[in-house]
């Protein structure tokens, strides 16, 4: 997902960056004002189309898969995680993979922000680990390993130091 | 629009230019400071990081907001009555503000990042006092309550001139059959601004006195998803606002180069209608990760990410490149300035609509890639768009020295803001004092083009403070 935004993001950057330099190069030539600006007002058009043509079925489809748990899965490995200045109380830290995990997070003090990386330090998933609420991450790992938890959400001096680890073994293994 | 402006009206302008000019300078060191220290370059302790960051963030946005204040203020005040004293109030608070602010976070030691996200003020670890928490709480809202009176002025001149701020953002013209000439694009944003900032700074200034009780009356608090959008919601109408000031530094400048006035047509009238909208109810997309949050207001928050960037990209963006087209324009510091801005503020919406989106919030959220595409359109956007008013303040087209600063500052920029955003890709955190060694190289990169970035700056704020005090006289 991360190569996927950095690749949209640096291609449209990238396009619109040569419209600009275009535009530079073309600047210092003089033409009727009307006749620019009415050539302008149909590219203008077309592109408003454009872009809402495009964007009504990247909205539809980006927003199919939310992670926002409606309800608890009976099914799944529960994990409580709780964080605080600057420590992670998670239970049980040692689960299985390829079975969903719902992770309860919330926070003893101020708010603080639960990450799961990957062994490469691939952020994998989070949300936020808030005071007197519950936030309900739901995830499934695909591979046994060691999973770093890191604080997301700056939380004071120690924000950076606060980290925790949880082992994923694979099934049949605990 | 023929310049009318007073003397001293014109001093005022000079005064928040130069104490922006000047700060800004100072902050930009701090940044640099912190990426150097993340790279390993630089051995400075956590709670030191964390009070540097707790500067920047806080000073950008009152620099910013500045900025945007006299651009507004300086062309507004050719269309309407503006009020000298409360202008100048407004920088006195400034100025107030932030000594109470330095004074919290060097002597006091507070440090909770620009954002106070509560309850964390209240809760510092052992790091800061209460009472140094409180003297930065009360710095922030002094700012703001300056802010508000500015605000207020701007509105009541507004109200006497058009009669309704619909009559300001051209609504007759828009959606009635009013053939009467619209308002002109600086007093259409300028209503835009006043009703959304009006809206922030109460809601900001609500959290701000929240905050205070709280540490002073712990058994007093509030709900904390219920705080965070109050301060979300301000932080994120503040520092939009700021940009929609400075932007009529293009719509007034960028014209008297081009030959092209800049109109209130019907797709820009709409597009600061829709806008007006977008900015207030936008701000959910800041607490996508808050499971806990209402999910229609999360959608809501992707959506109208999305939709934000239309009146961006199609109407100004689009509506520059149209001015500029065959023109025959020749490029001094101000036409260049502004045009770059243009380009910065529209590039950075691209990476932030992309984390807009719920999916791809779930793993960028809170990593460098949010400092990436905010810089963007601050330190690409408004900064070019301050730095381009002030020398055409200063009736300064550039020397050669100016244009290799201006080439600094470009090189410097991109490649400062797509360090972020790569390792923003890579899983960085952002608000992190140490990193990782894995991580260094970037930040090392980042650091070189921060530099080469201020070289430009410094550049820029040298050739405009040698002749403030001309510019003062005439």
């Amino acid at each position: 997902m991360q190569d996927l935004a950095w690749a949209i993001s640096l291609w449209l950057m990238a396009l619109l960056a040569i419209t600009f330099i275009y535009v530079v190069m073309k600047s210092g030539d003089k033409a009727d004002a009307s006749a620019v600006q009415s050539g302008a007002g149909k590219i203008r058009a077309t592109l408003f189309w454009l872009i809402l043509i495009a964007g009504v079925p990247v909205t539809m489809v980006t927003l199919t898969d939310l992670p926002y748990a409606a309800q608890s899965d009976a099914t799944a490995q529960i994990v409580t995680a709780e964080g605080s200045q600057f420590n992670w109380d998670i239970s049980p830290t040692t689960i299985v993979a390829g079975k969903p995990v719902e992770f309860h997070v919330t926070a003893a003090d101020a708010t603080h922000g639960f990450a799961i990386f990957d062994d490469t330090m691939t952020l994998l998933t989070q949300t936020q680990a808030m005071p007197e609420y519950t936030n309900i991450l739901k995830y499934t790992f695909s591979k046994a390993g060691t999973y770093k938890v890191l604080c997301l959400e700056y939380c004071g001096s120690g924000h950076h130091v606060m980290s925790a680890e949880i082992t994923v073994v694979a099934a049949g293994g605990m | 629009m023929e310049q009318i402006i007073s003397k001293g009206a014109k001093q005022s302008v000079l005064a928040y230019l130069g104490t922006a000019c000047v700060v800004l300078l100072l902050l930009m060191i701090f940044g640099l400071t912190m990426r150097a220290a993340q790279a390993g370059g630089l051995a400075i302790p956590a709670e030191i990081f964390y009070q540097l960051m707790t500067a920047h963030g806080i000073g950008m946005v009152g620099i910013a907001g500045m900025c945007g204040a006299a651009i507004m203020w300086y062309f507004l005040g050719q269309y309407v009555k503006l009020s000298t004293p409360i202008f100048l109030l407004n920088i006195g608070l400034f100025l107030i503000g932030v000594v109470l602010i330095l004074g919290a976070i060097f002597i006091g030691g507070f440090a909770s990042a620009w954002t106070f996200l509560y309850p964390l003020p209240a809760m510092s670890g052992g790091a800061w006092t209460s009472g140094s928490a409180v003297i930065y709480l009360s710095g922030v809202l002094l700012i703001g309550v300056g802010f508000l009176l500015f605000h207020l002025d701007t509105g009541w001149a507004i109200l006497k001139q058009y009669g309704s701020l619909g009559k300001a953002l051209g609504w007759p013209q828009l959606f009635g059959n009013s053939t009467a000439d619209a308002p002109p694009p600086t007093v259409v944003a300028s209503t835009m601004v006043l009703i959304v900032n009006v809206l922030g700074l109460v809601s900001g200034a609500s959290i701000l006195v929240i905050s205070i009780v709280n540490i002073l009356v712990p058994e007093f608090g509030i709900d904390p998803l219920l705080g965070k959008n109050m301060i979300f919601f301000f932080g994120h109408v503040f520092i939009n606002a700021t940009i929609y000031m400075s932007v009529i530094a293009v719509y007034e400048i960028l014209p008297r180069y081009t030959g092209r006035p800049w109109k209130s047509s019907k797709p820009f009238l709409l597009a600061w209608t829709c806008s007006t909208l977008f900015v207030v109810i936008v701000y959910p997309h800041h607490l996508l990760m808050d499971i806990n949050m209402p999910t229609w207001m999360a959608v809501m928050g992707q959506v109208i990410s999305y939709l934000s960037g239309i009146p961006v990209l199609v109407v100004t963006a689009f509506g520059a490149l149209a001015y500029v087209h065959r023109s025959g324009l020749s490029w001094g510091m101000p036409a260049s300035l502004l045009f770059l801005a243009v380009f910065g503020w529209a590039a950075g919406v691209i990476p932030a609509i992309v984390d807009g989106t719920i999916s791809v919030n779930l793993v960028l959220h809170n990593t460098q890639w949010v400092p990436g595409h905010f810089h963007t359109y601050l330190l690409l956007g408004v900064v070019p768009m301050a730095m381009g008013f002030m020398y055409y303040i200063s009736n300064n087209e550039g020397s050669g020295l100016d244009r290799a600063g201006l080439w600094a500052f470009i090189v410097g920029g991109y490649g400062f803001i797509f360090t972020f955003l790569w390792a923003g890709k890579e899983g960085v955190p952002r608000r992190f004092a140490e990193h990782l060694p894995e991580w260094m190289a970037v930040d090392a990169m980042g650091a070189a083009f921060a530099a080469l970035t201020i070289l430009g700056v410094v550049i820029f704020a040298i050739s405009f403070l040698s002749r403030i005090g001309k510019i003062a006289k005439a």
